[in-house]
């Protein structure tokens, strides 16, 4: 598998960097090169909080990278923040329901996906799980790791939650599945915008 | 949506502030505010601030301002009052800023009755860097540093900076302990403060014992309990030294 | 000693935890440190760690006071180190002076962030000039510059048994982004790799009864006469470079039949290796060279390099304004190789700015 970059970035408090570490130690779990670092400036407080994650079967070069294969922005803000990550080959991803400026939105891009996580997590599942949905997103687009692996990850980080409300492991569970399922729908269809 | 009344000395484009959500500093920011309009001195102020939490308070107001080095913001308006004696210098930090790094300048500094007002933001730790130990933590309290609670036999008491200020200070300066749980009191200890700088008496020193729920990891419940039952149990509240008559509680 | 590691243990975590355990398993009996971004971590697990297995910490007022008790543990006989950045790094010149003068086997990790001043907390590799030739002194230090949290992890190990073998204050060079990302590393016990661990010695407080069995101990780093400091740095000078060879580290690759070399330090030179595997790809012949050891500076091996190379460039990148590049050409003054110059301070530097770089000096 070569190199797969993967960007998210939401506001503080959305979990942006705990999916990113669990999708990181997923792909570490299976015994391949990966690194994650967050962004950590001072912007941090009240910034967008931006996750930068590689999975590759090669040793990793850099830790930063300035194009990726796939974006993910989880708040309106973070749209504008991280659109010059993509290029041509990026699957630039964003929940349907941001109301989103053409000029915030790449110029570059293989795909521009929007998907229902936010109403899907406030409807049918729970507001707290739409990260969740996010890591089942990332998970169907890339496959840099296997389901079965990311869920494990999932139970190691949150298990201490799940002991104390096993409702919480269903529903996590099924965000991630509903997640991925987005993604690969997605990939059929998409918006594709013309430059 | 309302916009709330703001001080006269605010600088609205940096509004809102990045202060995290339930820490003290923007109670003790409108206090500093709202005495500067009520003194009218707006274009003679000039803050610096100290690296740490204070410097989110860089933009924060309609005057002048530096930010500083951590522990050195006490020189630097030292500095700047005796090149320019006219202009009310405001120094604003925090207790890892004052007490610790910068213990040797403020000690010096109150040695000397320099004529500069100090703003000293209390909220027992570290909180920029992440929540380590400061030297205001209180026996027992647990912080990144103190994992299993600050032993006070390994690490000592914690710092009563006011009280050393009083001690090394002339009777026209001017020391306080405030809290952002009693507003009023604040707002008048702040203008003593800065009165005391206006008449060219001495020094002036304001602590403010703050909250910090971010790395304090508590509710809103837990913050206000652990403000006013613990901190102003451990750090008396009141006037330690005033040159306006005897100190009010 | 108490075992540290279990068994030899694959690992994905920061580099600062990494140093944390590294300076564990290395032995370090007590850590001084002050609150600076982005080393904050190392504290924080080895205040957790420390108890358990018997070692120290205290949290000092600033780094000048963590840099001097480091000095005064060490003078005890015990190994002891702090960690910090950016300011502190610069406060912490004026212990680290001292350890130089006074011969004291100090440990330092310095996460590299945005400078000068505050700067940023992030990332730069601006502490260059400061760590390797800070305070008022001849840069009488060893200076580490890790790429990667196994390097991190190998020379943490290492940096205190050089440091106690060949007294002189000995530092680990990082920064920002190797301190705050995960990548998978092993971690292991020193002995299972058969590698000793240096013992410590004690200059203060020696056993035997003063007068009978020996005499007291005056430490000194001030002297009266000009002749006296010039015999002492002039017998410095000379004992530091006859012990480089034995810690000069360098590696280099592809630079015998390539167009450019690419001299990068740090973990700039993970960029540079892909730069140089991409160029090669496009028919461009790329080598690289990276000192591991920034002080001694691997010279020698600098120099063999150049002499047997094609290249006519010399392409030196870093994320600062030109501290490697002093440090370079102070080395190699007189070699004819044209220098060319990536500079981007405070900011990470990755492939695709060396290729662009590379591409329009060809």
């Amino acid at each position: 598998m070569s190199l797969v970059r993967i960007a998210l970035a939401g506001e503080g408090g959305q979990g942006v960097q705990s999916v990113a570490e669990i999708i990181a130690e997923a792909a570490y779990n299976e015994d391949k090169q990966t690194i994650y670092i967050p962004n950590f400036g001072l912007e941090q407080r009240g910034g967008v909080s931006i996750a930068f994650i590689q999975v590759s079967n090669e040793k990793i070069g850099a830790p930063k990278f300035d194009k990726a294969e796939v974006v993910v922005a989880l708040s309106e803000r973070a749209v504008g923040r991280t659109a010059h990550y993509s290029d041509s080959k990026t699957l630039f991803v964003y929940d349907e329901g941001f109301k989103v400026d053409d000029q915030d939105l790449p110029k570059e891009f293989r795909k521009i996906i929007g998907i229902p996580a936010i109403a899907t997590a406030n409807e049918e599942l729970h507001p707290r799980v739409f990260n969740i949905i996010i890591m089942g997103a990332v998970i169907g687009l890339t496959n840099v790791v296997s389901f079965e692996t990311a869920k494990a990850a999932l139970e190691n980080k949150l298990g201490y939650k799940f002991e104390k409300d096993p409702n919480l492991r269903e529903l996590n569970y099924k965000a991630l599945e509903i997640g991925k399922k987005m993604a690969e729908e997605s990939l059929k269809e998409g918006v594709d915008k013309n430059v | 949506m309302v916009t709330p009344v703001t001080p006269k000395s605010w600088y609205l484009p940096s509004k809102p502030h990045k202060f995290c959500p339930g820490c003290g500093h923007g109670i003790v920011l409108k206090a500093l505010g709202e005495a500067i309009d009520e003194l009218g001195i707006q274009d003679e102020t000039v803050f610096g601030f100290d690296i740490g939490c204070s410097l989110l308070a860089w933009d924060f107001f309609a005057c002048d301002s530096t930010q500083t080095h951590h522990g050195r913001t006490t020189p630097v308006v030292v500095g700047l009052k005796r090149s320019r004696p006219e202009l009310i210098t405001v120094g604003y930090m925090g207790d890892g800023g004052g007490y610790s790094i910068g213990s040797q300048h403020l000690l010096n500094a109150a040695v000397r009755n320099e004529k500069v007002t100090l703003i000293l933001v209390n909220n027992t730790n570290y909180g920029m860097t992440g929540g380590q130990m400061a030297p205001t933590t209180l026996p027992g309290q647990k912080t990144e540093t103190s994992p299993f609670g600050r032993d006070p036999e390994e690490t000592g008491y914690p710092t009563k900076g006011p009280e050393f200020i009083a001690e090394l200070t002339p009777d026209n300066a001017y020391v306080a302990r405030a809290t952002v749980s009693k507003y009023n009191q604040l707002k008048r200890f702040i203008r003593n403060a800065l009165q005391n700088q206006i008449e060219g008496n001495g020094f002036s020193f304001v602590e403010v014992l703050s909250t910090c729920p971010t790395n304090w990891r508590t509710n809103a419940a837990q913050t206000w309990r652990f403000l006013e039952e613990e901190m102003e149990t451990h750090f008396p509240v009141g006037e330690l030294k005033t040159p306006f008559g005897k100190g009010a509680k | 000693m108490q075992k540290v590691i279990g068994e030899s243990k694959k690992a994905f975590i920061t580099g600062n935890e990494a140093v944390a355990w590294a300076t564990l398993a290395a032995g370090a009996d007590i850590m001084f440190g002050y609150p600076i971004t982005p080393q904050n971590e190392i504290m924080h697990y080895w205040t957790r760690l420390a108890p358990k297995y018997g070692r120290g910490f205290l949290q000092t007022e600033d780094e000048i006071s963590a840099g001097f008790t480091v000095c005064g543990a060490v003078q005890g006989g015990k190994k002891a180190f702090t960690a910090t950045a950016g300011p502190g790094n610069v406060l912490m010149q004026e212990p680290f002076g001292m350890a130089e003068a006074m011969r004291l086997p100090v440990v330092g990790i310095i996460q590299q962030r945005g400078g000068p001043s505050s700067g940023t907390v992030i990332y730069s590799q601006q502490e260059v000039t400061l760590t390797t030739f800070g305070g008022n002194g001849e840069g009488h230090r060893i200076v580490y510059s890790t790429s990667t949290h196994q390097e991190m992890y190998d020379y943490t190990i290492k940096a205190f048994n050089t440091a106690w073998k060949y007294r002189f204050p000995t530092f680990i060079l990082g920064d920002g982004y190797q301190a705050k990302m995960r990548e998978p590393l092993e971690m292991y016990n020193p002995e299972e790799r058969g590698i000793d661990l240096v013992k410590p010695f004690p200059l203060l407080g020696l056993e035997g009864n003063i007068g009978t069995d020996r005499e007291p101990q005056h430490l000194v780093n001030i002297y009266s006469l000009e002749e006296e400091l010039y015999d002492v740095v002039m017998r410095v000078s000379k004992e530091y470079e006859s012990i480089a060879p034995e810690i000069v580290e360098y590696e280099e690759n592809l630079c015998e039949d390539a167009d450019v070399i690419i001299l990068t330090h740090g973990v700039v030179s993970r960029a540079a290796d892909d730069a140089v595997k991409a160029l090669r790809a496009q028919g461009i012949k790329a080598g690289s060279f990276r000192p591991i050891t920034l002080r001694p500076f691997p010279r020698q091996g600098l120099l063999d390099v150049l002499a047997k190379t094609n290249a006519k460039k010399l392409l030196i990148a870093e994320s600062a304004y030109g501290q490697l590049d002093k440090l370079v050409k102070q080395e190699i003054f007189g070699e004819q190789i044209e220098i060319e110059n990536l500079f981007m301070p405070g900011v990470g530097i990755i492939d695709y700015h060396i290729i662009s770089k590379i591409k329009s000096i060809l």
